[in-house]
Order: structure tokens, then C-alpha cells, then sequence
């Protein structure tokens, strides 16, 4: 009877086709909305993600983010230092600035201090260059999102010459980076030089970047610090919530993707709901007629799963594609860079896909067995 | 009113009715169809059920073939008291035991003539290509061997009502219900269903009851039973003369 359910909804090529699109669509939505909402929101833990050494970033007591920081004395530094169990502690320095292009328009930038010495708050790789043109004079590395918005005609970044806060700066090398959640063009350059670059009030120092001593858990470590210097330590892991959890608590975005993916849902069901019950409709004779002749409401009930069945398989298939061709599409794109599918996502589809098509059909379903086979006689 | 004119075998008793009624609600109104229907049809014989539209005569052959339950009263089909069985029972009763053409005949669009003609087997659980090949040796019984893989919109209304016969018999069932078989045919079409039914549908252990009002056939019939405002008011093998 399966092999009929299945003959008798994919004959009716207008309706299979609409429940397929339907379903289809609302998983394209549903995954690639969540998709770039997750991804969108992990871009606030991108500046943690950016400086994967540092175990244990300690702040101001009032800093909430790498963005969202308030300036510490330098004197911090030493009181972090002389914690048990730290490894090693750098400087980190954050701070907006503006950057005069060579085409004379003005670009608000992230500048970054990494530590003099050992470089400590670079990403980890170089798309072009070395970090060792850092020791250079006014040396400056971008991130590679940045040049793309810095340098749109495919300009070649090395070796331009900024004006920096109203001083000189040249880039000498572009990093490999995660973007930031406003993809805001970042330029690293050594700590001393930061000072600079970004003059303002007496204390500059953003952060305190902190690697564990062996057999230290960076958990332990942060309570440890807190207790003995009064300060605000958090793990890597800790801190990148954090920013999520900002980005979360902060915006409108949360919201807006909700809405959407609401809305592919109820699109989804919509769709569906309407052309399952047409079809039910168009061959509700027929499934009279075949109660008539002795097929059971268990096995009435089974050929519509196996026609919901079939349609979710293929329509969640198209979708998941539809969005995996997305991502890959877009791959190139700055905005999008490191963009991937969380395996959650396509689960959460599925999950949604399955409830739209048990509503439908249970819907659809009920004409059928509340349809008396005696109708078939009328 | 239980007995008609005795054909020249041995007749087994294949549905027996005691006391049928039937109501049904209309808003506040109840509406009695059918009023303590007494009836014997005989296998080996090919019953016509006829009568004014408003008669009951759907409603009684609803509740003979056991999709429709009677308000009162005993329906016996081959013996077996089918309004005593369980839900599933009496599904897989009909299953066994029943064939069913439709006026609209009801074959699925989108399945050829022969896999229509298989869904009573496929229901029964057999193979779905050995049902298919039963289905097509019942198709060219019926002369339509030519037509087991056209899809039904592409036959004829008579060719269509064969491919419903050929469901209907092709699980041999004992029981044969149809509902006005000839309404959408065209005398010649109607005629030639009706000589088929005859030839196919009634045999000794087999019985054949045909709802209908069409006149053409009426000769056609080995029995004729005429329902009046749900009640059986001719039992013959003709049509009486006021008809």
C-alpha cells in the first residue's frame, strides 16, 4: 500500500511539487537563518577566538568585552605577574581610532597592542607577511576582511601608508583573522606603538593576557587572581560567552532571526498545510473507496506518513543543500568568512520540518478517517 | 418478502437481512431511511436493488456489504452476522469477502489499469508484482488485456468500468456490490458491463447485487427488488408494470 500512497502523490506532479517547494523553503530559511544567526552571534567571541595562547584574559572589574572594556593601570600587570600559577602575562591593548585612506575618506579601525616581545595577541596565522615586520618602524598588520574594505579595487594593502590618528603608519602584513562582529577593519601593531596611535586617558591597558602554569587550570587560575589582585579574570571559553552573551543581550538580532525563522515555520506550514489537505481533498474518493474495500484506518494512516515521509525527505534534502550552496556561494565573501553549518542547525530543522509535516498531515489525515466508506456510495 | 421466485439450481442464502432500519439526523429531525428490512439474496443470482433516488436503496446496500451500520436489525453475509465483528474484523471481512464497483469507479489517476485492478490483493499483503499479474490475467478476462499499463485517463468510461470490475473480482470475492455500474455509460457500453457482470460476477457460490435505475438492463436481471420510501414493495424477476 506504501508503493500506491507514494505512485498516488507523486502522479499529482502540481501538489508533490508544491509540498516539496514547500518544505524545501522552510528548511532553506529555517538552517540558513540559523546558520547565519549562530554564526553571526560567535563573531562577538571572535577577538578571543583571535589570540588562542592566552589562557586567562584579566580586565577591569567593570569590562564586559574585548569591546566593551574599561582601561586598567599599568601597574596591573605586575600584580597579575606575581599571581602562583601564572605562567606569563602581556599587555593587550584595545581602542578605536580613525584611519585616513589614500583616497581621502576617513575609516573607523580596531587597534590592537599585541605585547612587544613576544607578539602575544596576534592571530595565529599570517595571510601575507610575517608578524616579524612588527619590529619595524610604524609598522602596522591588517586583518584580511579589513583590506577588502579598506583596499575595495583589489589594491595591494603592503607597503600602503595610513594616517593613523593623525600619525604614520604603513602595512607590512595582512592577517589571517576571524572577522568581528562589526567586521570592522583591525590593525596590530606592537604594543608601544599602540600607545601612540591611540592616545587617551592615564590608563591604557585594556587587558592582561595570562598563560597558565603546567598543571594550573585556567578555572583555578581566574579565581586566584580575582582573590589576590581585585581584578577580573576569565578563561578563553568564559570570556568568548561572554561577548556571545553581550551581542545576545544587547541587540535586536536574537529577535529578528527569531522572527524569520518563525516565519519560515509558519510559511512552511502554511504551504504544506494547504496542499497536503488539497490533495487529500482531490482523492478523498479514493481513499473512501479504499476503506470500502477493506483497508484499515492503521494502514490509511501509514500510506499518509510515507507520503509525508517521502515529502520531507526530499524538501528537507533541497533545503539543507539550498544552504550548504549558500555558505559554500558565499564562501569568498568577507562577511561570511569561516561561516560553517553547526551540526545543531540541521537537527533543529529536522525537528521543525517533522512537526510541520505531523501537524499537516494529522490535519490532512482527519478528512481521511473521518471520511465514512459508505461516502463512497453518495 | 423474504423469498422471490426460485431460480432453477440449488440457491445459498449469501446475505440475509432481519429487521433492517436505518435512521439518520437531520438537525433536531430524526429520519428513518430504511423501516425492518426482511431480505434473502441468493448466491447464484443477479440481484438488481431498484428504486426512486430517496428510496434507501444506497443505504441498504451500504449496510449489506457492512460499511454502514444499521440503526436496528441482523445483516448475515454468507453466515457470518457481519455487525457482530470487531471494527478490524469486519475491514478485513470486506477484504476477503467483498467486491466493490463504484458508480464513479473510483481507480487512483495515478496508478496503470492494472495495479488499480491489484489493490485489493496489494491490501491483502500480497507481493505487489503478483498481485499485478493476477490483476492483469482478471483484465483479459474481461477482453481489456490491451490496456494494463494505460493510466485510467486514458481509457474509456467502459474501459475504466471493466478495470473496476476486474478490482472488484480479481481477490474472488463472494459478495459483489455495484453502484449503478451503468450510469455513465452509454446504452451499448451499459449493456455490454451488464453481460460481463452477469458472466463473471454470479456463480453458484457467488452472489451479484446491482444497485441501479437503469432501464436499459432491467432484462438482464435474474431478480429484480424495488425499494419505495425504504421499503421493499416488489420482489420478482421483472420490473412491475407501473415502473
Amino acid at each position: 500500500m506504501l508503493w500506491i500512497a507514494i505512485r498516488m502523490l507523486t502522479g499529482d506532479a502540481q501538489k508533490f511539487y508544491g509540498l516539496v517547494f514547500g518544505i524545501a523553503f522552510s528548511t532553506l530559511l529555517i538552517t540558513q537563518q540559523l546558520t547565519i544567526f549562530v554564526n553571526l552571534i560567535e563573531r562577538g567571541a571572535s577577538a578571543v577566538y583571535n589570540v588562542p595562547s592566552a589562557d586567562v584574559w584579566v580586565m577591569d572589574p567593570v569590562s564586559r568585552t574585548t569591546d566593551v572594556n574599561f582601561p586598567m593601570p599599568a601597574t596591573a600587570l605586575d600584580k597579575v605577574r606575581s599571581v602562583p600559577g601564572v605562567e606569563w602575562a602581556v599587555p593587550h591593548l584595545r581602542a578605536g581610532a580613525s584611519v585616513r585612506t589614500g583616497d581621502g575618506d576617513l575609516e573607523g579601525v580596531s587597534v590592537i597592542g599585541v605585547d612587544d616581545a613576544t607578539l602575544i595577541g596576534m592571530p595565529r596565522r599570517m595571510a601575507a607577511g610575517s608578524t616579524d615586520v612588527l619590529s619595524r618602524p610604524d609598522s602596522v598588520i591588517i586583518d584580511d576582511v579589513g583590506t577588502t574594505r579598506m583596499f575595495e579595487g583589489g589594491q595591494d594593502p603592503i607597503g600602503q601608508r595610513l594616517e593613523l590618528n593623525d600619525q604614520r603608519a604603513v602595512i607590512r602584513g595582512v592577517a589571517d583573522a576571524i572577522p568581528s562582529f562589526t567586521s570592522q577593519v583591525t590593525l596590530y601593531t606592537k604594543y608601544s606603538n599602540a600607545l601612540n596611535y591611540v592616545p587617551g586617558t592615564r590608563n591604557r591597558m585594556s587587558f592582561v593576557l595570562v598563560g597558565s602554569a603546567d598543571g594550573i587550570a585556567p578555572e583555578v587560575l581566574t579565581q586566584r587572581i580575582e582573590e589576590e589582585t581585585g581584578l577580573r579574570a576569565r578563561t578563553r571559553d568564559q570570556f568568548a560567552r561572554d561577548g556571545v552573551d553581550f551581542i545576545i543581550q544587547n541587540t535586536g538580532i536574537p529577535l529578528n532571526f527569531g522572527i524569520t525563522v518563525l516565519l519560515g515555520f509558519i510559511v512552511g506550514v502554511a504551504i504544506v498545510g494547504l496542499t497536503f489537505s488539497l490533495f487529500i481533498r482531490d482523492n478523498i474518493k479514493q481513499f473512501g473507496a479504499l476503506k470500502a474495500i477493506g483497508v484499515t484506518n492503521s494502514k490509511i494512516r501509514g500510506m499518509v506518513a510515507a507520503q509525508a515521509g517521502l515529502v520531507g525527505l526530499i524538501g528537507y534534502g533541497l533545503g539543507v543543500l539550498g544552504t550548504v550552496g549558500f555558505i559554500w556561494g558565499f564562501s569568498s565573501n568577507p562577511t561570511f568568512k569561516g561561516f560553517y553549518i553547526p551540526w545543531q542547525v540541521p537537527l533543529i530543522s529536522l525537528g521543525a520540518v517533522t512537526v510541520i509535516l505531523a501537524l499537516t498531515g494529522w490535519l490532512a489525515l482527519r478528512n481521511v478517517l473521518k471520511t465514512e466508506p459508505a461516502a463512497v456510495f453518495r | 418478502m423474504s423469498t422471490g421466485p426460485a431460480p432453477e439450481h440449488e440457491a445459498i442464502a449469501a446475505i440475509s437481512t432481519r429487521g433492517v432500519t436505518r435512521d439518520f439526523k437531520a438537525g433536531q429531525q430524526t429520519i428513518t431511511v430504511l423501516h425492518g428490512i426482511d431480505l434473502d439474496i441468493r448466491a447464484g443470482e443477479l440481484t438488481y436493488l431498484v428504486g426512486e433516488s430517496g428510496s434507501g436503496k444506497t443505504t441498504l446496500i451500504s449496510i449489506m456489504c457492512g460499511i454502514l451500520w444499521p440503526t436496528q436489525g441482523e445483516v448475515k453475509v454468507f453466515g457470518t452476522d457481519i455487525y457482530s465483528l470487531t471494527d478490524t474484523n469486519l475491514v478485513e471481512f470486506r477484504l476477503q469477502n467483498i467486491g466493490f464497483i463504484f458508480q464513479q469507479y473510483n481507480l487512483i489517476p495515478s496508478i496503470d489499469a492494472a495495479s488499480n485492478a491489484a489493490v485489493p490483493l496489494i491490501a491483502q499483503g500480497m507481493d505487489r508484482l503478483e498481485a499485478r499479474e493476477r490483476a492483469v490475467a482478471m483484465m483479459e478476462k474481461l477482453n481489456i488485456g490491451d490496456q494494463v499499463d494505460k493510466l485510467p485517463n486514458q481509457l474509456s468510461g467502459g474501459q475504466q468500468q471493466r478495470v473496476a470490475i476486474s478490482r472488484a473480482l480479481v481477490h474472488e470475492p463472494r459478495l459483489v456490490v455495484c453502484d449503478e455500474p451503468t450510469a455513465a455509460l452509454d446504452a451499448g457500453s451499459g449493456r455490454r458491463v451488464m453481460d460481463l457482470l452477469r458472466d463473471v460476477a454470479v456463480a453458484e457460490d457467488r452472489a451479484c447485487i446491482i444497485v441501479t435505475h437503469d432501464n436499459r438492463v432491467f432484462d438482464l436481471a435474474d431478480r429484480i427488488l424495488v425499494l419505495e420510501d425504504g421499503k421493499i414493495t416488489h420482489d420478482g424477476t421483472d420490473m412491475p408494470e407501473d415502473h
